[in-house]
């Protein structure tokens, strides 16, 4: 198989030739620019991504810096972008990946840089570290080996899987907007943790992870679950942090109120009531989050669009209620 | 081909001009709108996420719906799509989700065998009504356009629910329509991201930087406009356009426009017709492009 590799490179000491690619996004917006340098090889055809990589290193260009191990997809080594999604480079088909002859690799421009397709893991270590990736608390029966029943262990053996490899992180929406946000490999070992029946913190746990730039700051966007190369599902371990966190109480954040808010009004008119969705998600009493949301308010009222003001009910809504009452658990 | 037709709360709400062209597309191709006017919300993923049996119902109730009547069910909304198929696949991959969901809709008079197929007005154009037809029905080409696709999440990801494993070619489909009516469509890597709105109780200024630095992307890449199945990305991306730029502090100025009108330009409908004036941004450099007025 012969195949374009475009790898971007970078390197602040060198002056490198190829294509100067866009500058980084902040909050790396100081670091200097990827230049991209294509190279053609040839390879068995069903060499990795990896494989080609080591092939450029090897046979072509042995500054070429880049990152693996275990070439197995255990160690979590050698994620990066592999035509502008993440994915391990491992475990990735070349010939699953070449549009129109080419694969373009690089570091993500969510990671700070350190070299070629070398990214500072940094900052995602301190997110895992800073959910308390272990158990807290008093032992429950310091005599024996806790036993805990296989039951309890069924919904935490996904995360479990999780080879720290950064994938989701680098593709996280959230993230790519704010650096704060605590990310999808974090809150899903949270999880992992919050709901170990030998924690003995799992309040305390809720409530900090409910906290903002923590689960109610993920926007939902199925990111991390698509690229995640073990099947974690971060999101889903968020959404999960969401029900418990909910049903202990700590329902003081837009998040809650907009859950609440967008459910009553389905309840009550069998349809979403974007008119109360907002204030009511912003708190009622939220007056500088009220204003705030104004101009938007305004935008639709001149472009003729504003929701109908009187909210109709959809004719099926007594089926709907009754539903609610069936099944709805505590917003019957 | 008769559909069984599920317009979304946004469509009869904040965005009335996705509703009025989808009728207008819909009747130029010859698809039949049975509208399922007793349909509840399908709780936009936030239902699901709290109560998934509630959830499993109240979809259960949609899809049973279509079934009586036998036809597929024809959304227009990324997240409504993203939703339904979500609920379809618990439900016939799961039985003891059916039979839990069943329990609850028998007392309604309704049960869910599982054979309804959930399918947005997008897919529904390529895979059913097919690219020739389509062709054959544009009277304006949009010659000098470049249209940038924005997918949405929900209509892409996760992709077993939606079936992109089978059918990868799904997530192309806007750019094949642009080409075919004469627009150009723009590559940028923003297309199959987040426009931010589930975000925007949350962390509102974070939510439209999100929505914000796509559109700039693709306006950098030279668009016109941008193109969306969601009205929920439409109401993030044009609604909130003014908010993002105050935000960002930058110029954005990019109409956005819903698929069917983009499609109903092309087939000849009047701006007027499908609502052009009725948006936050104005539409009117890129109706110039093509020698149209608002
Ligand atoms: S779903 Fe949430 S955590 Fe996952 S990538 Fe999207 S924003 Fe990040
Ligand atoms: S959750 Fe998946 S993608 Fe994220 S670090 Fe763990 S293995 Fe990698
Ligand atoms: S997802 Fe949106 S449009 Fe679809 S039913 Fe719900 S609120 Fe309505
Ligand atoms: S892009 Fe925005 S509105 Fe559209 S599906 Fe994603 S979150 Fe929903
Ligand atoms: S080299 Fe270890 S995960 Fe790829």
């Amino acid at each position: 198989m012969h195949v374009k590799m475009v790898v971007g490179r970078y390197a602040p000491d060198r002056k490198l030739d190829g294509e100067l690619g866009a500058p980084y996004p902040p909050p790396y917006a100081d670091k200097p620019r990827k230049t991209y340098q294509t190279f053609e090889i040839d390879l068995h055809d069903e060499a990795m991504v990896l494989d080609g990589l080591i092939h450029i290193r090897e046979h072509v260009d042995e500054s070429l810096v880049v990152r693996c191990s275990c070439r197995c997809a255990i160690c979590g080594s050698c994620a990066m972008w592999i035509n502008g999604h993440a994915k391990l480079a491992c475990t990735t088909k070349m010939k699953d990946v070449i549009e129109n002859g080419a694969v373009r690799v690089e570091a993500p421009p969510s990671m700070m840089p350190v070299r070629d397709l070398v990214w500072d893991m940094g900052p995602f270590m301190e997110k895992m570290r800073s959910v308390k990736p272990w158990l807290e608390g008093k032992p429950v029966s310091p005599d024996e080996e806790y036993r805990v029943p296989n039951e309890a262990m069924d919904e935490l053996v996904q995360e479990v899987s999780c080879i720290s490899c950064g994938a989701c992180l680098m593709d996280c929406e959230s993230y790519a907007v704010n650096d704060k946000f605590l990310g999808p490999h974090a809150l899903a070992r949270a999880y992992r943790y919050a709901n170990d029946p030998r924690d003995s913190m799992q309040q305390e746990r809720l409530k900090e992870y409910s906290d903002p730039n923590g689960v109610w700051d993920c926007t939902h966007c199925y990111e991390c679950v698509h690229v995640c190369p073990k099947g974690v599902a971060p999101l889903e371990q968020i959404l999960k942090i969401r029900q418990m966190s909910v049903a202990a109480g700590y329902t003081n954040n837009a998040g809650t109120r907009h859950a609440l808010a967008f459910a009553e009004s389905v309840r009550d008119s069998g349809r979403l009531n974007e008119l109360t969705l907002m204030p009511k998600s912003l708190g009622l009493f939220n007056i500088k989050a009220q204003l705030q949301s104004l101009p938007s308010a305004f935008n639709l009222l001149r472009a003729g669009k504003l929701p109908p003001i009187i909210h109709h009910k959809i004719p099926g809504v007594t089926r709907v209620k009754a539903i609610f009452k069936k099944v709805g658990g505590p917003l019957t | 081909m008769k559909v069984a037709f599920w317009p979304g709360c946004v469509s009869k709400g904040a965005c009335p001009e996705l509703y009025v062209s989808t009728h207008k597309v819909a009747e130029a191709l010859g698809i039949e709108l049975h509208e399922l006017t007793e349909a509840p919300c399908t709780g936009a993923g936030v239902l699901s996420e709290q109560n998934p049996a509630l959830a499993d119902s109240l979809n259960g109730l949609t899809l049973a719906m279509a079934e009586k009547l036998g036809a597929d069910l024809m959304t227009i909304c990324s997240t409504c799509q993203g939703v339904l198929s979500n609920h379809n696949y618990q439900l016939t991959h799961k039985p003891e989700r059916m039979e839990r969901a069943n329990a609850v809709l028998s007392e309604q008079g309704y049960t869910y065998k599982g054979t309804t197929k959930v399918k947005h007005l997008l897919w529904i154009l390529v895979e059913d009504i097919g690219l020739d037809k389509i062709r054959s029905l544009v009277k304006r080409k949009l010659t000098g356009l470049k249209i940038a696709p924005f997918y949405g999440c929900y209509i892409l990801r996760p992709e077993e629910y939606l079936g992109l494993r089978e059918k990868p070619e799904r997530k192309n489909y806007l750019e094949q329509i642009i080409s075919i009516i004469g627009g150009e469509p723009v590559e940028y890597h923003g297309k199959s991201k987040c426009c931010g709105f589930p975000m925007v109780t949350m962390n509102r200024d974070k939510a439209l930087m999100m929505g914000g630095n796509h559109i700039m992307e693709a306006k950098s890449k030279g668009a016109d406009l941008l193109v969306t199945p969601c009205p929920l990305c439409h109401l993030n991306l044009d609604a909130q356009q003014p908010d993002a730029a105050r935000v960002m502090k930058q110029t954005i100025d990019v109409p956005i426009f819903h698929l069917p009108q983009l499609l109903g330009l092309a087939f000849g409908f009047s701006p007027e017709e499908l609502r052009l004036d009725h948006h936050v941004v104005p539409t009117t450099k890129a109706l110039e492009k093509v020698e149209l007025k608002v």
